[in-house]
């Protein structure tokens, strides 16, 4: 064997741990949270509403529907906020402005999310609890940690996918008449709606997927809410808040909880790939 | 496109990566094979116990330099569990053993006092028993409805499913009510504290031990949460930490049992802020 050869086997073998890893996770969450549905019934997990495993009872929908709902709230706070950030990056921002916005928005990325939560408990919270009532500790609450830990991955795609546009789409809207704001509504932003829509989706599977933040800021209460300033649960806050002390059947249903979780962010990274390759 | 700036990282640095987790992953293998060593015991159970077994197990190695306890948390069930197997040579448990259970040999180390909490400038002093189940399970849902004078809602903290202090607190104050699904759940003594010491309108649970200046202890039916009132019989909600042992306790383990419940053992677990007197 000659030395390409070799190393090319050592970058495959090395390549195929980073996927024997994945296999690995999945296959365990699966093997530990399968055998509870068999035996529960796959309904009375995924639409039950009420979660008392040392009694028996494992409804996880409260969960879905706290995960759909804060989700949803991170996404009307940190979308238009994302896109029109990226907009102004692409199509305003002087070269001196976007040698300071760009790292800034790096850094965002890089801030630890137990720092957001811990942050979002001592300021957001109190904010809402003083302000607008409740516990404070509330869906509003995630939300709006939420919203602000997606802008990082909404403004780098969005900008990319607005930047990579040819030149000619805007300069034949500007020959045409058009004023700066006309061409980035009716021409720049249209052609560049597969990336935007990639980036908003991916930003949703941030969203839904994270945990620390979210556990000191929601208030984790396993109930329907009726405002946004009612605590919820979500489904990853479920797990992280239970698993300490969880055996048997009520690790299970954790595990169960993550094989939900698991299918809907598959769901809503292939829908993010698909878009993104339409073009 | 997106993959690029999604995954950020690329395939190079990727194998890097997987290249020093495997590594690390080998290095904790090999040391995870050593073993139990020869001259030690595994205790493991109740979270809420394993602090006072940890300040226990130092000073035990003081005195026995050549020994090792291993203390583990996992809850008391687990801890039950664990002894009941072999896997743990003595469980922790901060509640009482099941009818299912007594076959298991048990000591009482200490007793720990269950206090009521809430902010410090919240005009309520007493509560009933009844009061707090009416409170927890939520029909009482302002403080009005308990004698208090304001209307603003109560905000009720609890701790999660699997919990023993949640279990405690079913136990003495709710029987067979339940909780109310509405309620706040935080994953810890401390968030408890946090919380309470921050909300004016919350209320909470917290093992006696923990309490300081930023919350408010209740009284139960007028008579003062103290470790006192708790010996005398007068204030009912405390629960039992016990040492369990499948079978007589043997060698090293009895030896820590002993030491635990000597003289000097007691004085350890009262100055930490349980209940340990004779």
């Amino acid at each position: 064997m000659n030395k390409d050869t070799i190393s090319k086997m050592v970058f495959f073998i090395l390549a195929l741990s980073s996927i024997s890893a994945l296999a690995l996770i999945t296959g365990f969450i699966f093997i530990q949270g399968l055998p509870l549905f068999f035996k529960v019934g796959f309904a009375n997990i995924v639409f039950g509403t009420k979660w008392a495993p040392s009694q028996g009872s494992f409804g996880i929908f409260p969960m879905i529907v706290g995960s759909v709902c804060v989700t949803l709230g991170a996404t009307l706070l940190g979308v238009p906020i994302g896109v029109c950030c990226s907009i102004f990056l692409v199509e305003y921002c002087p070269a001196s402005l976007s040698n300071l916005f760009r790292p800034a928005i790096q850094l965002l990325a890089g801030i630890p999310s137990v720092v957001y939560g811990f942050w979002g408990l001592l300021f957001i919270v109190p904010f809402i609890r003083n302000n607008l009532g409740g516990p404070g500790l509330s869906m509003l609450a995630g939300s709006m940690i939420l919203g602000i830990m997606i802008l990082p991955t909404i403004i780098s795609i969005s900008e990319v996918s607005l930047k990579d546009l040819p030149r000619q789409y805007k300069e034949g809207a500007l020959a045409l008449g058009m004023t700066h704001w006309q061409a980035i509504y009716s021409v720049l932003l249209p052609a560049a709606r597969s990336g935007i829509t990639a980036a908003i989706v991916l930003g949703i599977g941030r969203a839904i997927g994270e945990t620390m933040a979210v556990i000191m800021v929601l208030g984790n209460a396993v109930a329907l809410p009726e405002s946004i300033l009612d605590p919820i649960r979500t489904l990853t806050t479920n797990i992280g808040i239970e698993m300490g002390y969880a055996t048997g059947d009520h690790q299970q249903a954790l595990f169960a909880t993550g094989i939900v979780l698991f299918v809907i962010i598959m769901i809503l990274n292939s829908f993010a790939q698909y878009i993104a390759r339409r073009k | 496109m997106v993959e690029a700036v999604g995954l950020g990282i690329n395939t190079r640095k990727r194998a890097a990566i997987a290249f020093y987790i495997a590594l690390l992953s080998i290095g904790s293998l090999l040391a995870g094979c050593q073993g139990r060593e020869r001259n030690g015991i595994v205790v493991a159970g109740s979270t809420s116990v394993q602090p006072y077994a940890e300040v226990l197990a130092e000073e035990f190695a003081v005195m026995y330099p050549e020994s090792s306890i291993d203390v583990q948390g996992g809850g008391s069930s687990a801890g039950i569990t664990a002894a009941t197997s072999g896997t743990a040579d003595i469980g922790m448990s901060s509640r009482e053993l099941s009818e299912k259970e007594q076959h298991l040999w048990s000591k009482e180390i200490a007793k720990d006092g269950l206090a009521i909490i809430v902010h410090p400038d919240n005009p309520l002093r007493s509560l009933s028993l009844e009061q707090i189940s009416l409170i927890y399970s939520g029909q009482a849902t302002k403080w009005s409805d308990v004698g208090g004078s304001s209307e603003s809602k109560i905000h009720i903290v609890t701790r999660e499913e699997g919990s023993g202090t949640r279990s405690a607190f079913s136990d003495l104050v709710m029987g067979d009510v339940e909780i109310s699904p509405r309620a706040i759940v935080q994953d810890s003594n401390g968030a408890v504290k946090q919380l309470i010491s921050d909300d004016l309108n919350s209320i909470g649970f917290l093992s006696l031990g923990l309490v300081d200046d930023s919350v408010k202890a209740l009284m139960l039916n007028g008579v003062k949460a103290t470790k006192e009132n708790i010996i005398n019989g007068s204030y009912g909600l405390f629960r039992p930490f016990l040492f369990v042992v499948n079978g007589e306790p043997t060698d090293l383990a009895l030896e820590f049992i002993d030491f635990a419940v000597s003289e000097q053992g007691r004085e350890i677990l009262s100055t930490e802020g349980l209940i340990a007197e004779e």
